[in-house]
């Protein structure tokens, strides 16, 4: 167990959470997403990394340079050439600011008094222009046990990625919030608060998007002797104190390489040998189609590059990723050879080559000349960096939570104002008017005390996506238990067995309900209407009463008073010995058999107390 | 304290609870913009701006002289105010346009291996503020560049009045080697502009074997090839798109592939060596351009009186309402030259086919041809400024020279 307060941890989220807006946040598309088979064609960009001020490129966007990439996007039909990078944008959404406001002052933050949009330098292809619109709307918020947030950003969202440098462009320019907290958290867990305090936030306006992708966290861990490390897109809130866990884990393993370096005098070779020629007749296949294979000596490195850092990641796993980014599939490295085809004895004519000691490890590269020379270096810079500790850098999460090598951090010069939006000026009158949401913690404790819902079941509906038809329902009159144990409990059971209840629309459900209170259809048939509404093609013609009054009399018609205590006494007629026997305690087994004939289309109450007077009159 | 904030000075903002520091970038529309140390500019009212500093000048950037290699052709960039290559301030977000050969170098460095260059600022302008008198200025400094040695002339234009400049330097100059126009649809400063590739293609084309006045702008929405327009046929079809230039009515005399860079002609293209350097650099500049609409009311035309010529942009085969034909032959009858033009932009204006055209030709307009509009204009100026007869002023209108009309109108 580690001891995060000695270990100096600091912790800060920066939230990214997409907007249930009509349009997107610099054009009038749709917010929608498509599926790549939908697409109505692509096109291909290269991007460049603008020279700044001073002949500097940002760090991370020159890394991005180190491949010259070709990009290439498909289009759809409901983007148009603002996303194409053909257009210049359209004034910023006000519906999308509006959301942004709402949210800002729910965290108790001050908006600016006019908003800039600023362009951020992103080149890695996910965004056609090479920048990201961005706006800081208002600053300094305050959380629940005393942590900050620093600021709430309005930003487009970035095309989604397909595969490799291909990209979609249906995502691309969805309204973003960006919320970022200040370092302000000690441990995993109260990471992991925080996240889901800020989530719950966002859900309660109503007006974000739900579902997965459309929420991403990035965190920043650090620890006293570490170093900055961003995390980026965690979507699983569930691991988000585990990546935090393993972060510490992996700054304090990388420290404690440092020291064993150090101590043991560690230095990397400058000079790189070519060793193509030692491995002509090796039986490793990537080794034997490469053109160039470079080897670097790392001296007194040996059991380190191979030591674990992070579950599934060893030091040699970070070379490798910084090898990745010249185009390169990986590294070998003698820590962990002989394996992958090569031999003991290759691996021992490459010591003899390079004059290598037992205690040194050797790093292999095998790609064309240049690719590998590329690498290479990278691998030489990230082993001069594993002898100062930990470098700031931006990583990726894996599945189980573990991370790799994205980019360096990016540095603070890549942002500049977006000329062709005119600022907002954020009115104190208009700001005065935004209404803070209910929160939906406080709604679930609501629930509770107006509706008698148990605190399970409340919290249930007031997170549920469910939650405004819910609540249409109860305004209607539908008893909230029914509401919620209908659009909670009965659709998710369907749902599991296979009926698709999303095929049912919010207002069908509203209409059962409405019917069931009215008496027109019993409780107990909802699970058969709303099988058969989710079986039956909709009508566009006819109104969701209609369509629910038709689904009542083809499952479950309703029977009259008369007709249910005619079954009743035939019943209880035809089990009349059985009925004598038991007495009273007849009326569990034969309100089954009544049910059962009734198929549900009568409430059970009627049944249960028609058998009870016919039990007491036969008994009498 | 400090009584007038400069950009770059360090202030302090306060507004409410929330205190931060940032820098002082400018004040627009009585709003302090600040930048904050994130990178972000917000707006803030004056009276929350506290001075804190004025840091130490930052000391200018030393960008030398970028060596170029003495091996490879060499190549004149004129620059007219279209940017080609940008800086970036990220401290105080300003974006600075790069003129000088070797900031184009630094900018866009495969430059450097397609050619050497030396650099000639024409002028610093937006293109719609383009005159006349710069038309004539940009053709001698082309003509002196040509006479000096060079292999081919890249000239860098704002794309709204590309066309009409390169049109007028078509007609006033013979070249033997390629002198090319290039600009940029998206702006130089985002890494998705289309300036590199269309000044690398420029490049390209301008050591190539043409021997004309061209615009090199991209073909597509793709970064895959750049097209070769010819000065007299070409037109920008869109406001903001990368393929915004066309030719019209004719095939565009040639591609640059790109990143390959590799050049083909049309058989169309005029070969370097074909022209011997000349310049006849008079315009007359009382010239103008009138595009007709349904209701145009005749006393529009008071407007052009004294002047010596007028193109119409007319409707269809090349038209205007009959109430204006007393007017246009009052001021042909005084001297003016009437051509007409079509704003169909594609086809030939006839005007021997309905009453009104035959009302036309008969109060003495010449038709136009297939020209554009706006190359008509230009030619007009041209045409004027070193004609007055008006029979051979009628003559050389209708006649091909420079491209600008196409006796066969291909299917």
């Amino acid at each position: 167990m580690m001891d995060y307060e000695a270990l100096g941890l600091k912790a800060g989220i920066e939230i990214h959470q997409q907007l249930d807006t009509t349009r997107k946040l610099f054009c009038h598309c749709p917010t929608v997403l498509r599926d790549v088979s939908e697409r109505t064609g692509e096109f291909q960009r290269y991007l460049r990394a603008t020279e700044s001020e001073l002949g500097e490129i940002d760090r991370a966007a020159r890394e991005e340079m180190r491949l010259v990439r070709k990009f290439c996007y498909y289009t759809y039909d409901t983007v148009c050439l603002v996303e194409h990078d053909e257009e210049p944008p359209a004034p910023m959404n006000p519906e999308a600011l509006d959301i942004t406001l709402t949210i800002a002052k729910m965290l108790g933050m001050i908006p600016v008094e006019e908003v800039h949009t600023m362009r951020k330098v992103v080149i890695d292809g996910s965004n056609t222009s090479g920048f990201q619109r961005t706006a800081l709307v208002a600053l300094s918020g305050a959380l629940p046990g005393g942590c900050r947030v620093e600021t709430i950003c309005l930003e487009e969202e970035a095309a989604q990625r397909v595969e490799g440098d291909t990209f979609s462009l249906d995502r691309l320019g969805i309204p973003l919030v960006e919320i970022t907290t200040a370092p302000c958290m000690h441990s995993p867990e109260e990471v992991a608060k925080v996240a889901a305090y800020i989530g719950m936030v966002l859900r309660s306006t109503g007006r974000v998007k739900r579902g997965l992708g459309t929420i991403r966290q990035d965190i920043n861990v650090s620890i006293a002797e570490g170093a900055r490390v961003e995390i980026k897109g965690v979507q699983d809130l569930d691991l988000i104190a585990e990546v935090v866990r393993r972060e510490v884990e992996r700054q304090v393993n990388l420290l404690s390489i440092r020291d064993a370096l150090r101590e043991r005098g560690a230095r990397v070779d400058p000079n790189v040998v070519d060793v193509t020629d030692l491995f002509s007749g090796t039986n490793s296949s990537i080794l034997k189609k490469a053109r160039s294979i470079l080897a670097l000596r790392l001296c007194g490195f040996a059991g380190l590059v191979g030591r674990e850092i992070q579950p599934d990641r060893r030091l040699g796993s970070e070379f490798s990723d910084y090898a990745k980014k010249c185009g390169v599939g990986g590294i070998f490295h003698t820590d962990e050879l002989p394996a992958y085809g090569v031999t003991a004895e290759e691996v021992a004519r490459l010591r003899e080559r390079l004059g290598a000691a037992d205690e040194d490890c050797i790093v292999i590269v095998a790609a064309g000349k240049e690719r590998a020379t590329c690498a290479i270096e990278q691998v030489m810079t990230r082993a001069v960096m594993a002898m100062e500790g930990v470098p700031e850098e931006t990583r990726k999460m894996l599945e189980g939570g573990s991370t790799a090598y994205m980019r360096p951090l990016p540095g603070a010069a890549r942002m500049y104002p977006e000329t062709d939006v005119f600022p907002v000026t954020i009115d104190p009158a208009f700001w005065e008017s935004v209404t803070v949401p209910e929160l939906l913690t406080d709604r679930a404790e609501r629930f509770v005390r107006e509706f008698g819902l148990d605190e399970g079941l409340a919290r249930q509906v007031a997170f549920s996506e469910q939650l405004p038809l819910f609540e249409r329902a109860v305004a209607a009159g539908v008893r909230p238990t029914l509401a919620a144990r209908t659009l909670l409990a009965t659709c998710r059971e369907l749902s599991r067995d296979g009926v698709e209840v999303d095929h049912v629309t919010g207002d069908e459900i509203l209409a059962l309900l409405s019917a069931v209170e009215a008496g027109r259809a019993a409780k107990e048939a909802i699970p058969e209407i709303l099988t058969e509404l989710a079986r039956r093609p909709q009508e566009s013609s006819l109104a969701p009463e209609e369509r629910v009054d038709a689904a009542i009399q083809k499952v479950a018609p309703s029977v009259s008073k008369a007709d249910v205590e005619a079954i009743v006494r035939r019943v209880v007629a035809e089990r009349e010995g059985f009925t004598r026997e038991r007495g009273m305690a007849a009326l569990g087994p034969l309100m089954g058999v009544v049910m059962k004939e009734l198929r549900g289309s009568v409430d059970g109450k009627v049944v249960s107390e028609a058998l009870r007077r016919e039990l007491e009159r036969l008994l009498s | 304290m400090i009584d007038t904030l400069m950009a770059g000075d360090l202030v302090r903002y306060t507004n409410g609870k929330t205190t931060l520091t940032g820098t002082y970038i400018t004040e627009r529309d009585e709003m302090v913009v600040i930048k904050l140390d994130s990178g972000y500019n917000i707006g803030a009212s004056p009276e929350k701006i506290e001075f804190v500093e004025r840091p130490a000048p930052r000391p200018q950037a030393t960008a030398g002289k970028v060596a170029q290699n003495p091996d490879l052709p060499e190549l004149a960039i004129l620059s007219t105010g279209g940017t080609i290559a940008s800086r970036v301030d990220y401290r105080t977000g300003a974006v600075m346009s790069q003129f000088s050969a070797s900031d184009i170098l630094r900018a866009i460095p495969e430059l450097g291996e397609i050619a050497r260059y030396r650099d000639r600022q024409i002028a610093s302008i937006l293109s719609e503020d383009m005159q006349p008198v710069l038309w004539q200025k940009l053709a001698r400094a082309i003509y002196d560049e040509i006479r000096a040695g060079v292999e081919g002339v890249i000239v860098t234009h704002g794309t709204d009045t590309m066309a009409y400049s390169a049109a007028a330097v078509r007609f006033m100059l013979k070249t033997p080697v390629p002198v090319v126009f290039v600009g940029s649809q998206r702006s130089a400063d985002r890494p998705s502009s289309d300036n590199a590739m269309n000044a690398l293609c420029s490049a390209a084309a301008a050591t190539s074997d043409l021997g004309e006045v061209a615009v090199v702008m991209h073909a597509t929405t793709n970064d895959d090839r750049c097209a070769i327009h010819r000065a007299t046929g070409v037109r920008k079809m869109h406001t903001s798109r990368r393929d915004a230039f066309q030719s019209i009515g004719t095939e565009p005399l040639g591609y640059v592939d790109y990143p390959s860079l590799s050049v083909s002609l049309s058989e169309e293209a005029v070969r370097r060596g074909t022209e011997e350097p000349e310049l006849q650099d008079k315009l007359e500049e009382r010239c103008a351009l009138l595009q007709f609409y349904p209701g145009m009311p005749p006393s529009v035309f008071e407007a052009f009186e004294g002047y010596a010529g007028l193109v119409i942009s007319g409707t269809g085969l090349g038209h205007v309402s009959t109430n204006l034909v007393p007017e246009l032959r009052q001021m042909i009858e005084e001297g003016t030259t009437v051509v007409m033009t079509s704003q169909c932009l594609h086809g030939r204006v006839c005007d021997r086919v309905y009453n009104t055209g035959r009302d036309l030709l008969a109060a003495g307009i010449i038709e136009g041809e297939d020209m554009l509009p706006e190359v008509a204009l230009v030619k007009l100026m041209w045409v004027l400024g070193n004609e007055s007869d008006p029979d051979r002023v009628r003559r050389l209108m209708q006649t091909d020279l420079a491209g600008e009309i196409r006796r066969r109108s291909i299917p």
